[in-house]
């Protein structure tokens, strides 16, 4: 019960979107796709569903499904603006898989049933009979959820599905888009530029970048080692030092030497006892903490943070402890 | 005091063309019904009941509804697969079939009528289907005429949906008939009842096709009202139907523009780009190929007859003497003029029809697109909207035979007035130029007009800065489209052609009714040079790529 695709390539009008991607989404398990805008991901999932021609092949458990039409592949796609039918009610949107594989008196009472639960599922009950454009943002990406899942597709495919959201109720329905996948035991692949939003809904992590894949892992292996400097920095690192630099970073933090290090911008402490020197050039506040800017001695300008208990201003001398569980080492290119 | 003076300048503007529609519009029809309802100076509605009551009237009215009840249902048919092939798929050569199948639209009905005649007829290449007189021909002369509105109208509509819908459907498993049916289907549903409701009219109110095939046999209102004016000379009842076809023409368009006004606002306009044709395409795609082949025949065998020349001891040969013998004017004496002649007068008439289409319709819709600022501001530019719209329903006929009786004494004694057909000619085309520079610019944002204002900017100079530069181009192709209209004009022209100085619609429908041993061969030689005139007209209108031109 695995999806398996091998060596995917999508091309709009001969400039390749997708080049030879290859990945396998184990069963019940979440597979977050993470690239920057344009990088082809979107073009990889509607590859994925039939919506494209594609080369290279797409299968599910062994049997090949890349010559099937989207309709007979059995994975469900849900788009980044939810796309609901706008003359039907939520109802008959969210039924509106089970009405294409039955009809009749005892489908329609079982629709009903299903079409109830899912709403539940997704937290609007009572909402069958509104339509879609009296919905909020939010409502509507939750009723495109329910329509989705409603005829237990074996995969679903996730269009960014959370974007086109405001900050706060991103993630707010993140957390609960994790927590109705893995109630329904759903397979499930999902693209995003959102690195947030891949951490709390996945459990594996595809990064692509310019049409390849260029990492794949368990989330925080990914997130503890990437695989190069680009995407450490899209993986949330603050800056990239390289050569010497990295090296005095690395040793402060007590690890091995390599080509390169990411840094996070909390990995640089104040601490009396560290081993880096440096003059604060700026300060500023927030709720937890103290985020400092530090012309380090020979290794120029690194983001520090300081607990908000620690009086110091501009011009001051600071000595800087780096917290090793916040720097990855990075192969040279 | 800005107010009155803004509703002043408004009304200004509605002046002319109030003025006009009152003069050449409403005062003839008003006439032609008053022509019905008055006998002998006392108001009798009886006399129009006798009309209605009698057989062949029933006859009439029962054939009009039929043949365009089912002429229009076909041409739905054929022209669904044809504009989603031209208008979602992207092969090569589509925009040449594209145009193809547009043609037909533009052609003057009386060319179109030739065609079928020259296509069906004893000599024709389906002579021997024995089509020619029957019922079938008049519908398919109808249907090939009107399946390029369907095409036009659907096809526009079918272009902007959000191609997204139908693929969250098929993603949930929806096979392609299902994601028609569920999804493309409500959305489209109202482009094709507007076109259905327009081709309806259309048919209910075609002239020449039906003349010219229907003969005697089978004739609609509007042939009626012809032959009832020019051969019976029983102006009461044809008074009476013209009335009975304002009724229910003014019904329709009402309902139309019930349909129409609604662009339903759940779909999301988006132009899809169109994709490469799959597997399950063919059948639209071989659908869209028949279609084509069923326009080109007529026109292919009109433009080969017009190469043949009988000889005049039965046979034909290939020849250009038909061509010829437009310098001269025809066998017996049919003509008063050399056809060459006529296509002069054709063009003369067409660019004054154009001038005062362009100038009436422009001044209109700069009108119907200001914003209202009152409720009964824009309930007058409602009723305006739907009273300019009334020459496209109210018939050519009905229009041209007002003229006659109306505006023949001091001090309107304008029969001789070299501008009355362009006039009429103007009236008639003037819908589609509103309905083409509406859309245009309403679609400016008024929010621009207001921040020309707040640079300095007065109400010319933002219009010159704002409008303009948007709406030049479909004020080229209305014009275009005017002048195609108007070159194929036959309705009302029939009437107001003075003998000696014919259009050429009128020339070819006095040729093809005159015996004469080259007059025939005449007829379609001009049909090839009036079709080829008008079609190189609307391909340079097409190049404009104008999408709201000629969707009504």
């Amino acid at each position: 019960m695995t999806l398996t695709i091998r060596d995917l390539s999508v091309a709009y009008d001969d400039v390749p979107a997708v080049r030879g991607v290859s990945l396998e989404v184990p069963d019940g398990s979440v597979l977050a796709v993470l690239g920057p805008s344009g990088c082809g991901k979107s073009t990889l999932l509607r590859g994925v569903a039939g919506l494209e021609q594609a080369t290279g092949s797409v299968a599910w458990d062994g049997e090949d499904v890349t010559r099937l039409p989207t309709h007979r592949r059995g994975f469900a796609l849900m788009f980044q603006d939810g796309q609901l039918f706008d003359h039907l009610t939520v109802g008959r949107n969210v039924g509106y898989a089970l009405r294409l594989r039955s009809r009749g008196r005892a489908a329609r009472a079982t629709e009903h049933a299903r079409v109830e639960e899912l709403l539940a599922l997704v937290g609007l009950e009572g909402y069958a009979d509104r339509l879609p454009r009296t919905l909020s943002g939010g409502e509507r990406q939750r009723v495109a959820l329910a329509r989705s899942l409603a005829h237990q597709p074996r995969l679903l495919l996730l269009d960014e599905p959370l974007s086109a959201l405001d900050a706060g109720l991103r993630r707010h329905l993140a957390g609960e888009l994790r927590e109705i996948l893995t109630r329904a035991g759903t397979t499930a692949l999902m693209v995003t530029h959102d690195h947030e939003e891949a951490f709390s809904v996945a459990d594996r992590l595809a990064v692509m970048r310019e049409g390849r894949l260029v990492q794949e892992g368990p989330i925080d292996e990914v997130w503890r080692s990437p695989v190069d400097a680009g995407t450490a920095l899209f993986l949330g690192y603050a800056r990239v030092l390289e050569g010497d630099a990295a090296r005095r970073v690395l040793a402060a933090a007590g690890a091995p030497a390599a080509a390169a290090v990411a840094v996070r911008r909390s990995a640089v402490v104040v601490d009396e006892r560290g081993p880096l020197e440096g003059e604060v050039r700026s300060i500023r506040s927030t709720p937890q903490l103290q985020r400092l800017v530090v012309a380090v001695d020979g290794l120029g300008d690194l983001d520090a943070v300081a607990p908000l208990d620690h009086r110091t201003s501009p011009g001051d001398r600071v000595r800087l402890g780096v917290d090793v569980t916040r720097v990855a080492a990075l192969a040279g290119d | 005091m800005t107010t009155t003076r803004r509703l002043l300048g408004l009304g200004a503007l509605g002046l002319l063309p109030a003025a006009v529609l009152g003069v050449f519009f409403l005062l003839p029809v008003s006439g032609m019904v008053a022509r019905g309802l008055v006998v002998d100076g006392s108001f009798e509605p009886g006399a129009v009941l006798e009309v209605l009551t009698r057989p062949r009237t029933g006859r009439v009215v029962w054939f009009t509804v039929w043949s365009s009840a089912v002429a229009t249902l076909v041409a739905v048919l054929l022209g669904l697969p044809a504009a989603y092939s031209l208008h979602r798929l992207e092969w090569t050569g589509r925009r040449v079939v594209r145009a193809c199948l547009l043609v037909p639209f533009v052609l003057p009905t009386v060319v179109v009528g030739v065609a079928f005649r020259q296509l069906i007829g004893e000599s024709g290449p389906l002579g021997p289907l024995a089509l020619d007189g029957t019922a079938w021909a008049i519908l398919a002369g109808l249907v090939f005429f009107n399946v390029s509105v369907v095409i036009r109208v659907v096809g526009s509509a079918w272009e902007s949906l959000d191609s997204r819908p139908g693929e969250a459907a098929a993603a949930l498993g929806a096979s392609p008939a299902q994601v028609f049916r569920t999804v493309t289907w409500p959305a489209l549903r109202p482009a094709v009842v507007s076109a259905a409701s327009v081709v309806f009219l259309f048919c209910a109110t075609g002239f020449g096709v039906v003349l010219v095939l229907g003969g005697l046999a089978f004739s609609t209102v509007e042939t009626e009202i012809y032959l009832l004016t020019t051969d019976l000379l029983d102006l009461q009842a044809a008074a009476a139907l013209s009335l009975v076809q304002l009724v229910a023409v003014t019904g329709l368009l009402v309902l139309a523009g019930r349909l129409r006004a609604v662009p339903d606002p759940t779909v999301r306009r988006t132009t899809a780009p169109p994709r490469r044709p799959r597997r399950g395409d063919l059948a639209p795609l071989g659908a869209t190929a028949l279609l084509l082949l069923a326009i080109a025949t007529p026109v292919l065998s009109l433009v080969v007859g017009s190469f043949r020349e009988a000889l005049p001891g039965g046979g034909s040969t290939w020849s250009l003497e038909n061509y010829r013998a437009l310098t001269g004017q025809g066998d017996n004496q049919a003509l008063l003029v050399p056809v060459a002649d006529a296509l002069v007068t054709s063009i003369r008439v067409a660019v004054d029809a154009t001038w005062m289409a362009l100038l009436l319709g422009g001044l209109l819709a700069v009108l119907l697109t200001r914003r209202s600022r009152s409720r009964t501001e824009r309930r007058v530019r409602s009723v305006l909207d739907g009273l300019f719209m009334l020459p496209l329903g109210v018939s050519a006929v009905t229009l041209g035979f007002g003229f006659l009786i109306t505006l023949d004494e001091p001090p309107l004694d304008l029969r001789d007035s070299p501008l009355l057909i362009p006039l009429a000619q103007a009236l008639v085309a003037l819908p589609l130029v509103v309905r083409t520079l509406v859309p245009v610019l309403a679609g400016v944002d008024d929010r621009l007009r207001q921040a020309a204002a707040s640079l300095g900017a007065g109400p010319v100079r933002a219009l010159l800065t704002v409008d303009l530069p948007v709406v030049w181009r479909p004020l080229l192709a209305s014009g275009g489209f005017a002048f195609a209209v108007s070159l194929g004009e036959f309705g009302a022209t029939s009437f107001l052609a003075r003998p000696d100085a014919p259009t050429l619609p009128v020339v070819i429908f006095r040729l093809i009714g005159h015996p004469g041993r080259l007059n025939y061969g005449m007829a379609l030689a001009a049909c090839v040079v009036l079709a080829a005139t008008t079609a190189l007209v609307m391909l340079a209108v097409e190049r404009l790529r104008v999408p709201s031109l000629g969707a009504l």
